[in-house]
């Protein structure tokens, strides 16, 4: 038995979006997170990279933002920048949820 | 309340405020001078105490002073408005005007000539009927009822051209009457719109006026369109000038009811930006533009779907940016933090949709 995982190279890949809360410092490394072990920490940094850098770039073009958020077809990302740093809460969008605004 | 006389003057050059109030302090009435140095800092002040006149420069970091004077129209019908700036530019003059500003003076002018400057300052000062006439400069009769109509107002336009008198009557955006030399309704109206020029006021609405005109508005101002251009056979160039300069108020007047503070189409390639009512047009779509980009990177890498529009929200206004593609356009629009956040999409979308109609 278990050839099949040797055949297929165990787990699928399918990456679970993220669920909860992150709260990030200034240089975007996570401080502390809600969301689950699981999920990969680089992803849940590069979530902090892209934020911090939306909130620099709003700055240099002299529109400073106290919150922004990305709305994709299956994932609400809330940013609220803090004064080191921001925290982040992720949304997943399913089916029963409404539509996000 | 007294607002005789009061005058707010904006300008981000200290020096220049501290020129103005010694020019003004020369006016006959001696008005009372007080400046403000910023958008959000004029608007609180007008909100604070009544003003008869606000003189407003254009050029502003942060909130520019067409989105001043946008704010202004809608939050103080009655206030005057005059902007003082160093821009020599036709088309900021003439959005200025699209605006309702009563008038629009270059600072280079304003010191060449000083005491005409404040002639004209001392008239507005001392016009104090509360239901002025404003009029609307170099726009046909076809701009001016499409304005009024987009706008929903209820008004009756008072139109005159040498000895020659009419009336439409508008009401809650639709034109439901017209009268000109005895004749009325359709009729009437085909006649006063073949007029060329000419003057209009704005009387006050006449609700119970009996309807008339049952045809939509556009619908008429089409018709009577297609038959000026039939007698007229413009030529191509009049065309395009006729079409773009439609195109324009059309737009601005979008804006205006629905009650954005900027417009920016971000095209897919370098081509040319449109911005409405902001000066920082370039400096928004480049954001736009790194915006898109990095949260269309971000959800590549999170496998989290399309990106559909990205919101952002601080102290002065909220945004939305409807993110566009290789293909498509961004649509980047400024709301006042009034505007709730669950009608924000919405409304961007709605004006997005309207944009090239």
């Amino acid at each position: 038995m278990g050839f099949l995982k040797k055949l297929f190279g165990g787990r699928a890949a399918v990456q679970q979006l993220p669920s909860g809360t992150v709260t990030i410092n200034q240089r975007g490394e996570v401080v502390s997170a809600t969301v689950s072990s699981a999920y990969p920490e680089p992803l849940l940094r590069e979530i902090g990279r892209a934020v911090l850098q939306l909130f620099q770039e709003a700055r240099e073009a002299q529109m400073p933002l106290a919150e922004v958020s990305l709305h994709y077809g299956s994932l609400r990302v809330t940013a609220r920048e803090l004064r080191g740093g921001a925290i982040i809460f992720l949304f997943p969008q399913t089916a029963l949820m409404p539509a996000p605004n | 309340m007294e607002t005789t006389r009061k005058i707010l003057v904006l300008d981000d050059d200290a020096d220049w405020l501290e020129v103005c109030r010694e020019q003004l302090a020369q006016l006959p009435s001696k008005p009372e001078v007080r400046t403000a140095s910023t958008g959000t800092r004029a608007v609180a002040q007008l909100d604070a105490e009544p003003f008869r006149l606000l003189i407003c420069d254009l050029r502003m970091p942060r909130m520019d002073g067409l989105q001043v004077l946008t704010i202004v129209r809608r939050r103080f019908p009655e206030l005057r408005t005059v902007v003082l700036t160093g821009l020599e530019d036709e088309e900021f003059r003439s959005r200025a005007y699209i605006l309702g500003v009563d008038l629009f003076w270059l600072k280079t002018d304003m010191q060449r000539d000083v005491k005409l400057f404040l002639d004209c300052l001392e008239s507005l000062l001392g016009d104090e009927t509360p239901h002025g006439f404003r009029g609307v400069q170099n726009k046909s009769l076809i701009d001016i009822i499409q304005l009024e109509c987009l706008s929903r107002n209820s008004t009756v336009l008072r139109v005159t051209r040498g000895p020659l008198v009419a009336k439409l009557w508008i009401q809650n955006g639709e034109l439901i009457d017209a009268e000109v030399g005895g004749a009325r309704g359709e009729p009437a109206l085909r006649k006063i719109l073949a007029w060329r020029a000419g003057a209009f006021e704005n009387l006050p609405a006449e609700p119970k006026r009996e309807r008339t005109i049952v045809k939509s508005v556009n619908a008429l101002l089409l018709e009577s369109a297609q038959a000026i251009d039939e007698v007229t056979e413009p030529t191509q160039t009049d065309f395009v000038e006729r079409a773009d300069h439609q195109k324009n108020v059309w737009k601005l007047s979008l804006l205006a009811a629905e009650g954005a503070e900027f417009v920016v189409v971000v095209p897919p390639d370098k081509g040319k930006i449109e911005s409405w009512s902001t000066f920082q047009g370039e400096r928004l779509a480049s954001w736009a533009r790194q915006a898109s980009e990095t949260a269309r990177r971000l959800g590549e890498r999170l496998g989290a779907g399309p990106l559909s529009h990205v919101a952002g929200a601080g102290s002065e206004r909220r945004l939305l940016l409807l993110s566009g593609d290789d293909k498509t356009r961004s649509f980047l629009v400024g709301w006042p933090t009034e505007v709730g956040e669950g009608h924000l999409l919405e409304k961007t979308k709605k004006l997005s949709a309207s944009w090239d109609s």
